[in-house]
């Protein structure tokens, strides 16, 4: 039995790592805040966090594949001005989203191919892309646009019900960010193009000499990442039912701490989504504790999430040293 | 003929020219079916060049290759694949974040309307590699295994994916132990049954005497000779590989320094490091030459290492003059007069980007520290006076040291020890892809360093230039050192240390 | 035959090949630009006793950036990169400026004292406070670059996610406006008609060019960017000059943040040194020090900056929206880095064979 568990521990580690700081988190909170522990508060993981969720989901794909897109939250406030203007324009809401969508595809498709094929440093290409898009967003409106479509509306302000708790409601836009969880664990653990984006992340010379098509996959990686930050977008959007072009300023950041939190590293090749899931649950749990309190800044989150970051990183390092020993 | 009937690839007059280099001359090259091949030759012999026209990587420029009775023009890997040539190389071209079976079946898993069936992908897997007889859990990452359970999946993989008929493995066996390249030779053996030709790429001697059926010996770009493994002996076989060949060389005389005013500049005593080096012992005098022989992997590099503090020792102690040095860096070893020539001096030894001007001061300047900036101009006298004296082919000291040949780029690393005036300068392998003028250039500089009092480690897989340097000569084998012997003993006796009792 | 080849090669040829070329094209070509579509731009006043004008504002506003240009270019040269750079400008800030009045625990001072004129720290102290602040986070990732063997981007992103919370920390979470004019003189002085600021960095750099091409760290630092395994084997301590760089870089964070507090009057956590990184790098990256690290030119990072500011406020002047500046600014970056890139380097002596070819067939 023993060599089995040592092995299930080895290979998922990370991750059993970061579930359990959750529920120390969690339970923390509702040590020191008896309101905490209603199971409204969980769910309101979920709501408050959608939009970080989608952009952490889409990223960790990138991540896994050994790169990085800085430029999630610059879709996202782009995203958010472009709709609420072309909802402005009485456009039907279904075909702005369709279009925001689209919008991000190719964005993320852009980038791809100038980081693969004119081989420019992700970095750098996706730090433009960021500068690009907000500046973009801001371009189109300076300041902030309402948008007052009965659709976005609808969407925003609908609950469902939960069976399971009395009393426990999410939102419709909840269920996307969670519907897309799904879908990308079952890409990156059930198909072909999944595993190849492991492939990719550990090595890439290796998977290109075994045969698998790295160029297409990293363009199809990128364009899915500009996907869901535009998707993100969407769902900020009908959240706060407006655009804006300063919304989402760093989430860029919140996005990959959560993945790192998760145990994906940043080298690429290692990790999951689900970790994602619980990183962002994380940074989430901390938010929550500190609105409970209501003295301390938000900022503490910050310092809470880089702390635990580095944690995290010195984490990775280790196993990293450790399989390199075997 | 039987003989058709058995030929699975053959290579006939095969010559190819690089800039400046002949890499193979009328090489002939016959694999039979069901045979376990050994090619054999040291570093620059031709080997990757001959394996790389028979996979397509390069093209031939004269001569013909025959497979399974047809001549053939391979255009490119992926037609070398599709004809069933397959070649897994030394380092293991995987992903070592995947699992086994993944590893195994990547591209090709077995699908359910595009959603990959892992339980049917594990059992292909464990199918696969049971046939070679290899039995492990296919659902652990391919990291947890070993070099040797990683080297069997590349294996397994390049047979999968072309059915292959000639497998070429290159230094398979590299970074294994004893028992763990006993599995791959079982796995070679099992396909050695099914009628796969291997062609087999190493440099250990023993493993070629424990699996393979003939022996192809390269030298220079020129075959030596084919030969059944049980009529050529480990002492013939190592003399056709490195023994005296008929190049030409001006006499060179020995450093006739006095072995009565001979000082022990550094010595090491019962020094290891894991698995590259056994304890082991060393006197390095003033104004001798010590050559260091034996085979690749021997571990002459590994000691030279752990003299210069590149690695640290398990065990053991290293003295240089009076001070004992332990965990020394290269910073260290240079402020006690040591330097090295480094093995890879691509990869650690020239600053390619800098100039030769920068890369001959270095060693000296970060002898200096950080402050006591050499000047200019005495940089470019530096640099003149070496270029001058070890004859640099350079217009000026300011072209980018990534711009010359190899025998130059070895010249200014060279300098860049001279310049420091060491007390003991180690060479591992400086001759190696040099053109041969140059090669005799630098023997006869380590002698003339000698003679002015210098003590020189000379390392060297041609044991002519061993021959011809040292003054004393170290023998190791199997990274141990087998014994000392005078610098002008018989070739015969050298070989035999390096042939061991299997001769 | 070997020999100095420094004079053979004209002073203009040396120009044309150094570092320094493309970014002062570049710069010549903004300026250019803003000579026939605004020709308002080069107007020099005397305002108060002192220089005014954009060309004066390009300097003095772009000092902070100028100083965390030349930082950022030592961290580059080795390899390397600082994502940290903002947070340590509001850290160092913060840490200064709360020495005015500092406040122990919990205690609430007045906002009578806040605003009064008066520091119960000197002015130097404070500004070693700030300076000190800034090296202990440049040690700090250093440490974990060189010791630590964490990637670069990995381990300023720590300091980047978390610095600005430890600024908030430092100064309560309060957004300190500073009333202690002595304190202005770094960003809004002027001596002599030219500002303070454009002093300090001319000192800064003077000191840099020294300690880089004076003594032999610019050599280290070049060696181990371009390979740190040769520059270890040849007695190299990279582990110290990849310290020494990350140090330096944020020492210049540090002052950049004092010149910038004090332009603003405050020390405000959040936005301080907000998307510094991002125009630190850029002013590297059209300087032409290369991302993989190498070669590198102080000189030419601080002209890649001055083509920043200079491009930002063309833009006011001409009138495109700040909004829009942002899109520019990516897009012009994009551009730079393509035109240094490999790609376009065998693109262009694709080109320069063919044109060569085409002359010796036309000789022939």
């Amino acid at each position: 039995m023993k060599p089995r568990i040592k092995k299930f521990l080895f290979t998922n580690g990370p991750l059993l790592a970061t579930i359990c700081i959750f529920i120390l988190v969690y339970i923390l909170g509702g040590q020191l805040y008896p309101a905490m522990q209603k199971p409204q508060v969980f769910f309101n993981l979920f709501i408050n966090n959608g939009s970080l969720l989608i952009i952490a989901i889409g990223m960790t794909m990138v991540v896994l594949m050994g790169g990085i897109d800085l430029s999630v939250s610059g879709m996202i406030a782009l995203t958010s001005v472009a709709s609420a203007s072309l909802l402005l324009l009485d456009m039907n809401p279904v075909l702005v989203m369709a279009l925001m969508l689209l919008m991000g595809i190719l964005i993320g498709l852009v980038q791809g191919f100038i980081i693969h094929y004119l081989k420019v440093e992700a970095f750098v290409v996706t730090l433009m892309g960021l500068f690009f898009t907000r500046g973009m967003a801001y371009v189109i409106n300076k300041s902030s646009v309402t948008i007052k479509n009965e659709f976005y509306k609808y969407l925003a302000l609908t609950k469902i019900h939960l069976p399971i708790f009395e009393g426990t409601f999410i939102y419709i836009t909840t269920l996307v960010a969670i519907l897309l969880l799904i879908v990308v664990f079952i890409i990156t653990r059930y198909t072909n193009f999944g595993r190849r984006i492991y492939a990719i992340g550990n090595n890439e010379q290796s998977a290109l000499l075994m045969g698998m098509p790295v160029a297409r996959t990293k363009l199809m990686v990128y364009s899915i990442s500009g996907f869901c930050s535009a998707l993100a977008g969407i769902v900020f959007s009908i959240s706060l039912l407006s655009g804006f072009g300063g919304y989402a300023r760093s989430m860029e950041m919140d996005a990959i701490a959560a993945v790192v939190i998760g145990g994906t590293a940043l080298t690429g090749g290692k990790g999951n989504v689900i970790g994602t899931l619980f990183g962002v649950m994380i940074s989430g749990t901390i938010v929550t504790i500190l609105q409970f309190n209501g003295t301390l800044t938000s900022w503490w989150t910050r310092i809470a999430v880089g702390i635990l970051t580095l944690i995290f990183i010195g984490i990775q390092s280790l196993f990293y040293i450790r399989k390199k020993q075997i | 003929m039987v003989e058709n009937n058995c030929e699975l690839l053959r290579m006939e007059k095969v010559t190819k020219t690089f800039p400046g280099v002949r890499a193979l001359t009328n090489v002939d090259f016959c694999l039979h079916k069901g045979e376990i091949h050994a090619l054999v030759g040291e570093n620059g012999a031709g080997k990757s060049t001959l394996i790389k026209v028979m996979t397509g990587v390069e093209r031939l420029d004269e001569g013909v290759m025959i497979y399974d009775g047809k001549e053939v023009r391979i255009k490119s890997p992926q037609h070398a694949q599709s004809l069933g040539i397959s070649t897994v190389y030394q380092e293991v071209n995987l992903c070592s974040n995947l699992s086994v079976a993944e590893n195994l079946l990547l591209g090709r898993e077995p699908r359910k309307f595009g959603f990959i069936q892992w339980k049917a992908m594990n059992k292909r897997a464990e199918m696969i590699l049971g046939d070679l007889n290899v039995n492990i859990d296919v659902k652990a990452p391919l990291a947890s295994y070993s070099t040797a359970i990683q080297q069997i999946t590349a294996i397994a993989r390049a047979l999968e994916i072309s059915s292959a008929k000639v497998l070429i493995l290159d230094e398979p066996t590299s970074s294994l132990d004893a028992q763990e390249s006993e599995l791959i030779f079982k796995v070679m053996r099992k396909l050695k049954e099914k009628g796969v030709g291997i062609i087999f790429i190493t440099h250990f001697i023993n493993q070629i005497y424990a699996v393979a059926d003939r022996i192809t010996i390269l030298r220079n770009g020129c075959l030596v000779g084919t030969y059944k493994t049980e009529e050529l002996s480990t002492f013939d076989l190592i003399k056709k590989m490195i023994g005296r060949s008929l190049a030409e060389y001006e006499d060179m005389k020995k450093s006739d320094y006095p072995v009565s005013e001979r000082k022990l500049v550094a010595s090491v005593e019962e020094i290891a490091h894991g698995n590259d080096l056994e304890p082991t012992d060393l006197e390095l005098n003033s104004g001798e030459v010590v050559g260091m022989a034996g085979l690749l992997g021997s571990g002459r590099t590994a000691l030279a290492e752990l003299i210069f503090g590149v690695s640290e020792p398990d065990e053991g102690k290293l003295e240089v003059g009076d001070t004992v040095l332990a965990r020394h860096t290269p910073h260290d070893s240079l402020m006690n007069g040591i330097g090295l020539c480094p093995e890879d001096r691509k990869e650690s030894g020239i600053v390619g980007d800098l100039t030769i001007r920068e890369n001959i001061i270095l060693a000296m300047q970060a002898k200096l520290g950080w402050f006591k900036f050499l000047s200019k101009a005495k940089q470019y006298e530096m640099a003149n006076k070496y270029i001058d004296m070890l004859q640099i082919m350079t217009p000026s000291p300011d072209q980018l040291v990534k711009n010359l040949s190899g025998g130059n780029q070895q010249k200014v690393i060279l300098a860049r020890w001279l310049a420091i005036h060491p007390n003991l300068l180690i060479l591992d392998e400086p001759t190696r892809g040099i053109d041969i003028g140059t090669k005799a250039e630098i023997q006869k500089l380590v002698i003339s360093l000698a003679e002015d009092g210098m003590a020189c480690m000379f390392i060297s897989s041609e044991l002519e230039e061993v021959m011809r340097t040292s003054n004393r000569i170290v023998v190791m084998r199997d990274r141990e050192k087998v014994t000392e012997l005078p610098g002008d003993v018989s070739e015969q006796l050298i070989m035999e240390a390096i042939a061991g009792s299997d001769g | 035959m070997a020999n100095q080849s420094n004079h053979k090669i004209s002073l203009f040829r040396r120009f044309r090949n150094s570092q320094l070329f493309w970014p002062l094209v570049a710069l010549v070509i903004i300026l250019a630009f803003d000579g026939i579509y605004a020709p308002g731009f080069f107007e020099l006043g005397i305002v108060d006793g002192h220089l005014y004008g954009n060309l004066i504002d390009v300097v003095n506003n772009g000092a902070p950036l100028i100083l965390v240009a030349i930082g950022m270019t030592m961290v580059i040269a080795t390899n390397g990169v600082d994502l940290s750079v903002g947070a340590v400008i509001a850290i160092s800030a913060a840490m200064g400026a709360v020495l005015i009045n500092p406040a122990f625990g919990n205690e609430l001072i007045s906002n009578e004292i806040l605003t009064q004129n008066i520091s119960k720290t000197p002015l130097p102290l404070i500004v070693l406070a700030n300076l000190a602040a800034g090296t202990i986070c440049g040690l700090w990732n250093g440490f974990l670059v060189s010791r630590g063997k964490i990637q670069p981007m990995v381990a300023t992103l720590i300091l980047m996610v978390g610095g600005r919370g430890l600024a908030q920390l430092i100064t309560n979470g309060q957004i300190m406006t500073i009333y202690y004019t002595p304190y202005y003189v770094f960003g809004n002085g002027y001596l002599l008609g030219i500002p303070v600021s454009v002093y300090i960095v001319v000192a800064v750099l003077l000191i840099a060019v020294l300690l880089v091409r004076k003594t032999s760290i610019g050599l280290f630092v070049e060696s181990v960017g371009v390979n740190a395994k040769s520059a270890f084997y040849s007695g190299i301590s990279e582990k110290n000059i990849k310290l020494m760089a990350y140090t330096f870089c944020s020492f210049c964070a540090a002052i950049a943040g004092l010149i910038l507090s004090s332009y603003v009057h405050s020390a405000d956590a959040n936005n301080l040194g907000l998307d510094y990184e991002l125009d630190a790098i850029l002013s590297v990256v059209i300087g032409g020090t290369l991302m993989a690290g190498g070669r590198f030119s102080l000189v030419a990072s601080v002209i890649g900056a001055l083509v920043i500011r200079t491009f930002t406020i063309t833009m006011y002047t001409v009138g495109v929206p700040a909004n829009a500046l942002m899109a520019a600014k990516a897009v012009l970056v994009l551009l730079v880095i393509l035109l240094y890139s490999e790609q376009s380097r065998k693109l262009l002596n694709k080109l320069s064979e063919n044109k060569k070819r085409k002359q010796k067939i036309n000789e022939a």
